[in-house]
Protein backbone atom coordinates (compact mmCIF):
# COMPACT_ATOMS: atom_id res chain seq x y z
CA UNK A 1 0.00 0.00 0.00
CA UNK A 2 2.06 3.47 -1.17
CA UNK A 3 -1.22 5.53 -1.54
CA UNK A 4 -0.78 9.33 -0.92
CA UNK A 5 -1.63 10.24 2.65
CA UNK A 6 -2.91 13.30 3.33
CA UNK A 7 -1.48 13.64 6.54
CA UNK A 8 1.34 14.49 5.40
CA UNK A 9 -0.28 17.58 3.78
CA UNK A 10 -2.10 18.47 6.94
CA UNK A 11 0.96 17.53 9.28
CA UNK A 12 2.86 20.40 6.53
CA UNK A 13 0.68 22.91 6.94
CA UNK A 14 0.42 22.59 11.11
CA UNK A 15 3.98 22.54 11.68
CA UNK A 16 4.46 25.65 9.40
CA UNK A 17 1.45 27.26 11.05
CA UNK A 18 2.81 26.20 14.33
CA UNK A 19 6.51 27.88 13.79
CA UNK A 20 5.86 31.44 14.85
CA UNK A 21 2.13 31.54 15.96
CA UNK A 22 0.86 30.29 19.41
CA UNK A 23 -0.71 27.39 19.66
CA UNK A 24 -4.50 28.95 19.80
CA UNK A 25 -3.80 31.16 16.76
CA UNK A 26 -3.11 27.43 15.16
CA UNK A 27 -5.70 26.14 15.98
CA UNK A 28 -8.41 29.14 14.92
CA UNK A 29 -6.26 29.22 11.79
CA UNK A 30 -7.05 25.77 11.42
CA UNK A 31 -10.75 25.84 11.74
CA UNK A 32 -11.27 29.01 9.68
CA UNK A 33 -8.98 26.60 6.96
CA UNK A 34 -11.49 23.85 7.48
CA UNK A 35 -14.44 26.02 7.47
CA UNK A 36 -14.02 27.75 4.11
CA UNK A 37 -12.83 24.60 2.22
CA UNK A 38 -16.07 22.70 3.85
CA UNK A 39 -18.15 25.71 2.86
CA UNK A 40 -16.55 25.62 -1.10
CA UNK A 41 -16.95 22.21 -1.21
CA UNK A 42 -20.92 22.65 0.10
CA UNK A 43 -21.09 24.87 -2.64
CA UNK A 44 -19.80 23.31 -5.49
CA UNK A 45 -21.62 20.18 -4.74
CA UNK A 46 -25.05 21.68 -5.15
CA UNK A 47 -23.77 23.23 -8.42
CA UNK A 48 -22.76 19.94 -9.97
CA UNK A 49 -25.13 18.11 -8.07
CA UNK A 50 -27.58 20.01 -9.79
CA UNK A 51 -26.08 20.02 -12.97
CA UNK A 52 -25.82 16.25 -12.92
CA UNK A 53 -29.44 15.50 -11.32
CA UNK A 54 -30.97 17.66 -14.50
CA UNK A 55 -28.59 16.35 -17.45
CA UNK A 56 -29.01 12.90 -16.31
CA UNK A 57 -32.87 13.50 -15.82
CA UNK A 58 -32.87 14.79 -18.93
CA UNK A 59 -31.54 11.94 -20.25
CA UNK A 60 -33.65 9.17 -18.83
CA UNK A 61 -36.65 10.91 -20.78
CA UNK A 62 -34.96 11.15 -23.87
CA UNK A 63 -34.42 15.22 -24.06
CA UNK A 64 -31.46 17.09 -23.53
CA UNK A 65 -31.85 19.15 -20.55
CA UNK A 66 -30.35 22.88 -20.17
CA UNK A 67 -28.23 23.72 -23.63
CA UNK A 68 -28.25 27.53 -23.63
CA UNK A 69 -26.46 28.87 -20.83
CA UNK A 70 -22.85 27.93 -22.16
CA UNK A 71 -21.37 25.08 -24.08
CA UNK A 72 -23.68 22.21 -22.87
CA UNK A 73 -25.43 24.57 -20.62
CA UNK A 74 -22.74 24.06 -18.27
CA UNK A 75 -23.06 27.93 -16.18
CA UNK A 76 -26.87 26.63 -16.01
CA UNK A 77 -26.77 26.19 -12.46
CA UNK A 78 -24.46 29.26 -11.29
CA UNK A 79 -26.79 31.56 -13.51
CA UNK A 80 -30.13 29.80 -11.21
CA UNK A 81 -27.54 30.61 -8.00
CA UNK A 82 -27.33 34.34 -9.04
CA UNK A 83 -30.96 34.34 -10.22
CA UNK A 84 -32.15 33.04 -6.92
CA UNK A 85 -29.40 35.31 -4.52
CA UNK A 86 -31.11 38.18 -5.84
CA UNK A 87 -34.73 37.24 -5.59
CA UNK A 88 -36.44 38.93 -2.88
CA UNK A 89 -36.91 36.89 0.70
CA UNK A 90 -41.06 37.11 1.14
CA UNK A 91 -42.26 35.67 3.89
CA UNK A 92 -45.90 34.96 4.76
CA UNK A 93 -48.24 37.05 6.09
CA UNK A 94 -48.99 34.87 9.54
CA UNK A 95 -45.76 33.26 9.55
CA UNK A 96 -43.68 32.62 12.41
CA UNK A 97 -40.99 34.87 11.30
CA UNK A 98 -38.29 33.63 13.60
CA UNK A 99 -39.17 29.87 13.51
CA UNK A 100 -39.33 30.80 9.16
CA UNK A 101 -36.08 32.09 9.06
CA UNK A 102 -34.42 29.52 11.57
CA UNK A 103 -35.74 26.64 9.56
CA UNK A 104 -33.28 26.87 6.69
CA UNK A 105 -30.22 27.18 8.37
CA UNK A 106 -31.11 24.03 10.62
CA UNK A 107 -31.15 21.75 7.67
CA UNK A 108 -27.81 23.16 6.52
CA UNK A 109 -26.25 22.97 10.22
CA UNK A 110 -27.32 19.46 10.09
CA UNK A 111 -25.64 18.92 6.67
CA UNK A 112 -22.53 20.55 7.71
CA UNK A 113 -22.19 18.74 10.12
CA UNK A 114 -22.92 15.22 8.63
CA UNK A 115 -20.59 16.26 5.72
CA UNK A 116 -17.64 17.01 8.38
CA UNK A 117 -17.51 13.26 9.29
CA UNK A 118 -17.02 12.57 5.63
CA UNK A 119 -13.68 10.12 5.05
CA UNK A 120 -12.56 12.00 1.74
CA UNK A 121 -9.28 10.31 1.18
CA UNK A 122 -6.81 9.07 2.71
CA UNK A 123 -5.84 11.22 6.04
CA UNK A 124 -8.65 13.57 4.36
CA UNK A 125 -10.54 13.39 7.69
CA UNK A 126 -12.16 16.33 9.72
CA UNK A 127 -13.98 14.61 11.88
CA UNK A 128 -13.02 10.86 12.95
CA UNK A 129 -14.82 10.00 16.16
CA UNK A 130 -14.74 6.55 17.53
CA UNK A 131 -18.84 6.45 17.53
CA UNK A 132 -18.96 7.96 13.64
CA UNK A 133 -21.64 5.96 12.20
CA UNK A 134 -23.54 6.77 15.41
CA UNK A 135 -22.60 10.64 14.98
CA UNK A 136 -23.54 10.56 11.24
CA UNK A 137 -26.66 9.13 11.57
CA UNK A 138 -27.69 11.02 14.61
CA UNK A 139 -26.91 14.22 12.74
CA UNK A 140 -28.45 13.53 9.20
CA UNK A 141 -31.83 13.06 11.01
CA UNK A 142 -31.51 16.03 12.49
CA UNK A 143 -33.05 17.82 9.21
CA UNK A 144 -35.72 16.34 9.90
CA UNK A 145 -36.38 19.24 12.95
CA UNK A 146 -35.94 22.15 10.03
CA UNK A 147 -38.34 21.00 7.56
CA UNK A 148 -40.72 20.44 10.60
CA UNK A 149 -39.88 23.95 11.45
CA UNK A 150 -40.36 24.94 7.69
CA UNK A 151 -43.51 23.37 7.99
CA UNK A 152 -45.48 24.50 10.74
CA UNK A 153 -43.93 28.21 10.33
CA UNK A 154 -45.07 29.12 6.91
CA UNK A 155 -48.68 28.96 7.50
CA UNK A 156 -49.88 27.37 4.90
CA UNK A 157 -51.53 23.84 4.81
CA UNK A 158 -49.02 22.30 2.07
CA UNK A 159 -46.49 23.36 4.12
CA UNK A 160 -48.05 21.27 7.48
CA UNK A 161 -49.31 18.51 5.41
CA UNK A 162 -45.17 18.14 3.66
CA UNK A 163 -43.71 18.04 6.98
CA UNK A 164 -45.88 15.79 8.67
CA UNK A 165 -45.33 13.56 5.49
CA UNK A 166 -41.55 14.23 6.25
CA UNK A 167 -41.55 13.62 9.88
CA UNK A 168 -43.14 10.14 9.39
CA UNK A 169 -41.06 9.24 6.56
CA UNK A 170 -37.86 10.44 8.27
CA UNK A 171 -38.88 8.55 11.21
CA UNK A 172 -39.77 5.43 9.83
CA UNK A 173 -36.88 5.10 7.29
CA UNK A 174 -33.76 5.58 10.02
CA UNK A 175 -34.38 3.12 11.63
CA UNK A 176 -33.41 0.73 8.08
CA UNK A 177 -30.38 2.77 7.59
CA UNK A 178 -29.42 2.24 10.94
CA UNK A 179 -29.68 -1.10 10.72
CA UNK A 180 -28.55 -1.71 7.89
CA UNK A 181 -25.07 0.05 8.42
CA UNK A 182 -25.12 -1.98 11.68
CA UNK A 183 -25.12 -5.15 9.60
CA UNK A 184 -21.30 -3.92 8.49
CA UNK A 185 -20.44 -3.02 11.93
CA UNK A 186 -20.86 -6.23 13.14
CA UNK A 187 -18.15 -7.37 10.28
CA UNK A 188 -16.07 -4.23 10.78
CA UNK A 189 -16.24 -4.71 14.60
CA UNK A 190 -15.68 -0.77 14.88
CA UNK A 191 -18.12 2.37 14.51
CA UNK A 192 -15.30 4.68 13.75
CA UNK A 193 -14.91 5.63 9.90
CA UNK A 194 -11.41 5.25 9.71
CA UNK A 195 -11.56 1.90 11.34
CA UNK A 196 -14.09 0.52 9.04
CA UNK A 197 -12.06 1.50 6.04
CA UNK A 198 -9.36 -0.12 7.01
CA UNK A 199 -10.71 -3.35 7.07
CA UNK A 200 -11.85 -3.37 4.13
CA UNK A 201 -8.12 -3.12 2.89
CA UNK A 202 -8.52 -7.18 1.22
CA UNK A 203 -12.00 -6.60 0.07
CA UNK A 204 -14.95 -4.48 0.25
CA UNK A 205 -17.81 -5.87 2.74
CA UNK A 206 -20.61 -5.51 0.04
CA UNK A 207 -18.20 -8.72 -1.80
CA UNK A 208 -16.63 -10.23 1.70
CA UNK A 209 -19.75 -10.43 3.41
CA UNK A 210 -22.02 -12.84 1.06
CA UNK A 211 -25.71 -12.42 0.47
CA UNK A 212 -26.35 -10.80 3.67
CA UNK A 213 -23.96 -7.74 2.93
CA UNK A 214 -25.85 -7.28 -0.25
CA UNK A 215 -29.69 -7.27 1.06
CA UNK A 216 -28.04 -4.96 3.78
CA UNK A 217 -26.60 -2.61 0.68
CA UNK A 218 -29.94 -3.05 -1.20
CA UNK A 219 -32.08 -2.02 1.71
CA UNK A 220 -29.48 0.64 2.73
CA UNK A 221 -29.88 2.34 -0.99
CA UNK A 222 -33.92 2.00 -0.55
CA UNK A 223 -33.96 3.56 2.91
CA UNK A 224 -31.04 6.33 2.45
CA UNK A 225 -32.81 7.36 -0.73
CA UNK A 226 -36.15 8.10 1.56
CA UNK A 227 -34.16 9.87 3.74
CA UNK A 228 -33.27 12.34 1.59
CA UNK A 229 -36.87 12.59 0.43
CA UNK A 230 -36.11 12.40 -3.26
CA UNK A 231 -36.44 9.70 -5.86
CA UNK A 232 -39.94 8.09 -5.32
CA UNK A 233 -39.99 8.85 -1.93
CA UNK A 234 -40.36 12.48 -2.65
CA UNK A 235 -43.91 12.73 -0.36
CA UNK A 236 -42.76 15.49 1.71
CA UNK A 237 -42.77 17.23 -1.71
CA UNK A 238 -45.08 15.74 -3.88
CA UNK A 239 -45.36 18.66 -6.44
CA UNK A 240 -48.82 17.23 -7.82
CA UNK A 241 -50.50 17.38 -4.32
CA UNK A 242 -48.71 20.08 -2.18
CA UNK A 243 -47.31 22.47 -4.90
CA UNK A 244 -43.85 22.10 -3.05
CA UNK A 245 -44.76 20.54 0.58
CA UNK A 246 -42.73 22.26 3.17
CA UNK A 247 -40.68 24.98 1.00
CA UNK A 248 -43.93 26.25 -0.59
CA UNK A 249 -43.89 29.33 0.98
CA UNK A 250 -40.22 30.05 0.83
CA UNK A 251 -38.38 32.07 -1.36
CA UNK A 252 -34.74 33.42 -2.67
CA UNK A 253 -31.72 32.39 -0.38
CA UNK A 254 -33.71 30.48 1.80
CA UNK A 255 -35.49 28.41 -0.62
CA UNK A 256 -31.79 27.93 -2.24
CA UNK A 257 -30.87 26.58 1.08
CA UNK A 258 -33.06 23.78 1.29
CA UNK A 259 -32.79 22.63 -2.49
CA UNK A 260 -28.92 22.56 -2.08
CA UNK A 261 -29.34 20.86 1.54
CA UNK A 262 -31.66 18.36 -0.57
CA UNK A 263 -28.55 17.39 -2.84
CA UNK A 264 -25.38 17.66 -0.57
CA UNK A 265 -27.84 15.20 1.70
CA UNK A 266 -27.59 13.21 -1.50
CA UNK A 267 -24.19 13.22 -1.44
CA UNK A 268 -24.14 12.32 2.22
CA UNK A 269 -25.97 9.14 1.82
CA UNK A 270 -23.78 7.98 -1.13
CA UNK A 271 -20.90 9.34 1.02
CA UNK A 272 -21.68 6.92 3.84
CA UNK A 273 -23.01 3.74 1.73
CA UNK A 274 -19.48 4.21 -0.39
CA UNK A 275 -17.52 4.07 3.06
CA UNK A 276 -19.23 1.42 4.22
CA UNK A 277 -19.93 -1.11 1.72
CA UNK A 278 -17.65 -0.21 -0.98
CA UNK A 279 -15.02 0.23 0.79
CA UNK A 280 -13.84 4.25 1.04
CA UNK A 281 -11.25 5.66 -0.44
CA UNK A 282 -9.88 2.01 -0.88
CA UNK A 283 -8.86 0.90 -4.45
CA UNK A 284 -10.45 -1.81 -6.04
CA UNK A 285 -8.28 -4.92 -4.86
CA UNK A 286 -8.94 -8.75 -5.79
CA UNK A 287 -6.84 -11.69 -3.93
CA UNK A 288 -3.18 -12.02 -4.47
CA UNK A 289 -3.16 -10.30 -8.46
CA UNK A 290 -0.29 -8.32 -7.13
CA UNK A 291 0.29 -6.50 -10.97
CA UNK A 292 -3.32 -5.37 -10.54
CA UNK A 293 -3.91 -4.23 -6.87
CA UNK A 294 -0.85 -2.45 -8.18
CA UNK A 295 -2.19 -0.55 -10.84
CA UNK A 296 -5.54 -0.14 -8.86
CA UNK A 297 -3.17 1.69 -5.94
CA UNK A 298 -1.73 4.14 -8.35
CA UNK A 299 -5.29 6.01 -8.65
CA UNK A 300 -5.27 8.55 -5.79
CA UNK A 301 -7.88 7.94 -3.07
CA UNK A 302 -9.65 10.92 -3.35
CA UNK A 303 -10.45 9.59 -6.79
CA UNK A 304 -11.86 6.25 -5.67
CA UNK A 305 -13.76 8.16 -2.72
CA UNK A 306 -15.34 10.57 -5.40
CA UNK A 307 -16.04 7.69 -8.01
CA UNK A 308 -17.99 5.37 -6.15
CA UNK A 309 -20.15 8.33 -4.80
CA UNK A 310 -20.35 9.22 -8.14
CA UNK A 311 -21.92 6.12 -9.21
CA UNK A 312 -24.31 5.78 -5.52
CA UNK A 313 -25.76 9.25 -6.79
CA UNK A 314 -26.19 8.13 -10.45
CA UNK A 315 -28.13 5.25 -9.25
CA UNK A 316 -30.18 7.05 -6.79
CA UNK A 317 -31.13 9.90 -9.80
CA UNK A 318 -31.65 6.02 -11.75
CA UNK A 319 -34.33 5.44 -8.94
CA UNK A 320 -36.06 8.95 -9.08
CA UNK A 321 -36.37 8.67 -12.74
CA UNK A 322 -37.79 5.52 -13.43
CA UNK A 323 -40.34 4.66 -10.08
CA UNK A 324 -43.38 6.20 -9.77
CA UNK A 325 -43.77 8.00 -6.57
CA UNK A 326 -45.48 6.06 -3.46
CA UNK A 327 -48.38 6.59 -1.52
CA UNK A 328 -48.13 7.27 2.02
CA UNK A 329 -49.60 4.51 3.33
CA UNK A 330 -47.61 2.12 0.58
CA UNK A 331 -44.43 3.94 2.10
CA UNK A 332 -45.05 3.25 5.45
CA UNK A 333 -46.07 -0.36 4.59
CA UNK A 334 -42.74 -1.23 2.70
CA UNK A 335 -41.02 -0.04 5.85
CA UNK A 336 -42.38 -1.39 8.77
CA UNK A 337 -43.92 -5.10 6.91
CA UNK A 338 -41.02 -4.94 4.12
CA UNK A 339 -37.86 -3.48 4.78
CA UNK A 340 -37.62 -3.68 8.70
CA UNK A 341 -38.34 -7.26 9.33
CA UNK A 342 -35.79 -8.65 6.19
CA UNK A 343 -33.24 -6.05 8.04
CA UNK A 344 -33.68 -8.07 11.74
CA UNK A 345 -33.57 -11.29 10.17
CA UNK A 346 -30.54 -10.00 8.13
CA UNK A 347 -28.86 -8.71 10.78
CA UNK A 348 -29.32 -12.21 12.70
CA UNK A 349 -27.87 -13.94 9.95
CA UNK A 350 -24.71 -11.97 9.75
CA UNK A 351 -24.17 -12.14 13.47
CA UNK A 352 -24.04 -16.24 13.06
CA UNK A 353 -21.90 -15.25 9.69
CA UNK A 354 -19.52 -13.27 11.36
CA UNK A 355 -19.44 -15.81 14.56
CA UNK A 356 -18.85 -18.42 12.75
CA UNK A 357 -16.33 -17.10 11.39
CA UNK A 358 -18.30 -17.92 7.54
CA UNK A 359 -17.23 -14.52 5.94
CA UNK A 360 -14.01 -13.71 4.00
CA UNK B 1 -46.86 -21.06 6.42
CA UNK B 2 -48.49 -20.03 2.76
CA UNK B 3 -48.63 -16.46 3.84
CA UNK B 4 -44.73 -16.40 4.35
CA UNK B 5 -44.22 -18.09 1.26
CA UNK B 6 -46.57 -14.91 -0.52
CA UNK B 7 -44.80 -12.78 1.60
CA UNK B 8 -41.49 -13.77 -0.32
CA UNK B 9 -43.06 -13.81 -3.84
CA UNK B 10 -44.63 -10.49 -3.09
CA UNK B 11 -40.53 -9.12 -2.83
CA UNK B 12 -39.50 -11.37 -5.56
CA UNK B 13 -41.82 -9.71 -8.00
CA UNK B 14 -41.61 -6.29 -6.83
CA UNK B 15 -37.83 -6.45 -7.49
CA UNK B 16 -38.26 -8.08 -10.98
CA UNK B 17 -40.78 -5.33 -12.05
CA UNK B 18 -38.58 -2.81 -10.75
CA UNK B 19 -35.28 -3.98 -12.32
CA UNK B 20 -37.80 -3.88 -15.46
CA UNK B 21 -38.68 -0.54 -15.32
CA UNK B 22 -35.00 0.40 -14.64
CA UNK B 23 -33.76 -1.52 -17.58
CA UNK B 24 -36.36 0.37 -20.05
CA UNK B 25 -34.42 3.87 -18.58
CA UNK B 26 -30.92 1.82 -18.40
CA UNK B 27 -31.80 1.59 -22.46
CA UNK B 28 -32.89 5.44 -22.80
CA UNK B 29 -29.94 6.76 -21.36
CA UNK B 30 -27.80 4.13 -23.13
CA UNK B 31 -28.76 5.37 -26.18
CA UNK B 32 -28.76 9.31 -27.13
CA UNK B 33 -29.26 8.93 -30.79
CA UNK B 34 -32.60 8.35 -29.38
CA UNK B 35 -33.17 11.87 -28.23
CA UNK B 36 -35.89 13.73 -29.24
CA UNK B 37 -35.18 17.28 -28.51
CA UNK B 38 -34.95 19.64 -31.41
CA UNK B 39 -32.73 22.63 -31.06
CA UNK B 40 -35.13 24.59 -32.69
CA UNK B 41 -33.36 28.36 -33.33
CA UNK B 42 -30.01 26.48 -34.16
CA UNK B 43 -31.72 23.68 -36.92
CA UNK B 44 -34.15 26.01 -37.79
CA UNK B 45 -32.96 25.20 -42.09
CA UNK B 46 -32.69 21.59 -40.99
CA UNK B 47 -35.70 21.11 -39.09
CA UNK B 48 -38.49 18.73 -40.51
CA UNK B 49 -42.11 18.75 -38.94
CA UNK B 50 -43.32 15.39 -38.73
CA UNK B 51 -46.29 14.59 -41.83
CA UNK B 52 -49.67 14.93 -39.66
CA UNK B 53 -48.31 18.32 -37.97
CA UNK B 54 -51.46 20.90 -38.39
CA UNK B 55 -49.32 24.41 -39.45
CA UNK B 56 -51.78 26.25 -41.40
CA UNK B 57 -54.64 25.70 -44.62
CA UNK B 58 -52.66 26.49 -47.98
CA UNK B 59 -54.13 25.76 -51.10
CA UNK B 60 -52.22 23.90 -53.40
CA UNK B 61 -51.26 25.24 -56.88
CA UNK B 62 -49.83 23.47 -60.19
CA UNK B 63 -46.76 24.99 -62.03
CA UNK B 64 -49.43 26.73 -64.69
CA UNK B 65 -50.60 28.54 -61.24
CA UNK B 66 -54.16 26.17 -61.08
CA UNK B 67 -55.78 25.43 -58.10
CA UNK B 68 -58.62 22.71 -57.31
CA UNK B 69 -61.27 24.72 -55.54
CA UNK B 70 -64.55 24.66 -57.03
CA UNK B 71 -65.54 26.99 -54.96
CA UNK B 72 -68.42 24.76 -53.18
CA UNK B 73 -67.84 26.63 -50.14
CA UNK B 74 -68.04 23.08 -47.96
CA UNK B 75 -65.35 24.45 -46.29
CA UNK B 76 -66.90 27.47 -45.08
CA UNK B 77 -69.98 25.73 -44.17
CA UNK B 78 -67.97 23.15 -42.26
CA UNK B 79 -65.74 25.78 -40.34
CA UNK B 80 -66.86 26.23 -36.61
CA UNK B 81 -65.21 29.45 -36.11
CA UNK B 82 -66.30 31.28 -39.74
CA UNK B 83 -62.17 31.28 -40.23
CA UNK B 84 -63.00 30.65 -44.69
CA UNK B 85 -64.78 33.36 -46.53
CA UNK B 86 -64.88 32.14 -50.23
CA UNK B 87 -65.82 35.05 -52.27
CA UNK B 88 -67.04 33.60 -55.89
CA UNK B 89 -68.05 35.53 -58.81
CA UNK B 90 -69.98 34.47 -62.20
CA UNK B 91 -67.94 34.07 -65.37
CA UNK B 92 -68.53 33.45 -68.66
CA UNK B 93 -66.86 30.52 -70.77
CA UNK B 94 -66.32 30.44 -74.31
CA UNK B 95 -69.14 28.38 -75.26
CA UNK B 96 -71.56 30.91 -73.36
CA UNK B 97 -72.06 29.09 -70.29
CA UNK B 98 -71.77 30.79 -67.18
CA UNK B 99 -69.69 28.93 -64.56
CA UNK B 100 -69.00 29.90 -60.66
CA UNK B 101 -65.08 30.33 -59.91
CA UNK B 102 -63.90 31.66 -56.81
CA UNK B 103 -63.43 35.24 -56.63
CA UNK B 104 -60.84 34.98 -53.57
CA UNK B 105 -60.49 32.31 -50.84
CA UNK B 106 -60.29 34.12 -47.51
CA UNK B 107 -58.28 32.92 -44.49
CA UNK B 108 -58.48 34.03 -40.98
CA UNK B 109 -55.13 32.37 -39.13
CA UNK B 110 -55.88 34.24 -36.27
CA UNK B 111 -59.24 32.51 -36.08
CA UNK B 112 -58.48 28.77 -36.69
CA UNK B 113 -58.03 26.22 -34.26
CA UNK B 114 -56.21 23.55 -36.97
CA UNK B 115 -59.18 21.42 -35.89
CA UNK B 116 -58.93 20.02 -39.79
CA UNK B 117 -62.55 19.56 -40.55
CA UNK B 118 -62.16 21.93 -43.79
CA UNK B 119 -59.31 19.70 -45.34
CA UNK B 120 -61.54 16.27 -44.40
CA UNK B 121 -64.92 18.38 -46.04
CA UNK B 122 -62.74 19.62 -49.40
CA UNK B 123 -64.50 17.12 -52.21
CA UNK B 124 -61.53 18.03 -54.35
CA UNK B 125 -58.39 17.83 -51.77
CA UNK B 126 -57.63 21.66 -53.41
CA UNK B 127 -56.77 22.60 -49.19
CA UNK B 128 -54.25 20.45 -47.17
CA UNK B 129 -52.55 21.76 -43.95
CA UNK B 130 -48.47 23.32 -44.36
CA UNK B 131 -46.07 22.43 -42.47
CA UNK B 132 -45.16 25.90 -41.69
CA UNK B 133 -45.51 26.69 -38.15
CA UNK B 134 -43.91 30.58 -37.66
CA UNK B 135 -46.98 32.73 -37.70
CA UNK B 136 -45.37 35.27 -35.62
CA UNK B 137 -46.56 39.15 -37.08
CA UNK B 138 -46.92 42.58 -35.89
CA UNK B 139 -50.03 43.71 -37.04
CA UNK B 140 -53.40 41.02 -36.74
CA UNK B 141 -54.42 42.42 -40.15
CA UNK B 142 -51.65 40.53 -41.84
CA UNK B 143 -53.10 36.86 -40.65
CA UNK B 144 -55.69 37.37 -42.62
CA UNK B 145 -54.57 35.78 -45.91
CA UNK B 146 -56.05 35.62 -49.16
CA UNK B 147 -55.08 31.63 -50.40
CA UNK B 148 -55.66 32.06 -54.16
CA UNK B 149 -52.98 33.39 -56.10
CA UNK B 150 -53.18 36.61 -58.03
CA UNK B 151 -54.46 34.80 -61.86
CA UNK B 152 -54.90 31.70 -60.66
CA UNK B 153 -57.29 29.49 -62.22
CA UNK B 154 -59.34 26.23 -61.86
CA UNK B 155 -57.30 23.30 -63.00
CA UNK B 156 -58.99 21.53 -66.36
CA UNK B 157 -61.50 18.71 -65.02
CA UNK B 158 -61.86 19.33 -62.09
CA UNK B 159 -65.65 20.28 -61.17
Amino acid sequence: MNIYDFKNLTDSIHASLSVNLSPTAVTIIEFIIIASAFMILFTLLGLVLVYAERKIAAFFQLRLGPMRVGKWGIAQTAADAIKLILKEPLVTKNADKFLFNLAPFIIILSTFLALGAMPFAKGLHALDFDIGILYLTAVSSFGVIGILIAGWSSDNKYSLIGAMRSGAQVVSYELSVGLSLLTVVILAGSLQFSEIIASQETGWWIFRGHIPAMIAFIIFMIAGTAETGRGPFDLPEAESELTAGFHTEYSGLKFAFFFLAEFVNMFIIAGIGATVFLGGWMPFHIGNWEGFNKIMDFIPSLFWFFGKVAFLIFLMMWFKWTFPRLRIDQLLRLEWKYLLPINLVNILVMAFIVLMGWHF
Amino acid sequence: MKAIVKYIISIISALRTLIKGMAITGHYISHPKEIITQQYPENRETLKMFDMFRGEVVLTHNEDNEHMCTGCSACEVVCPNGTIEIISKRIEMPDGKKKKVIDKFVYHLSMCTFCNLCILSCPTDAIKMSQDFEHAVFDRSQLTKVLNKPGSKLMEGVR
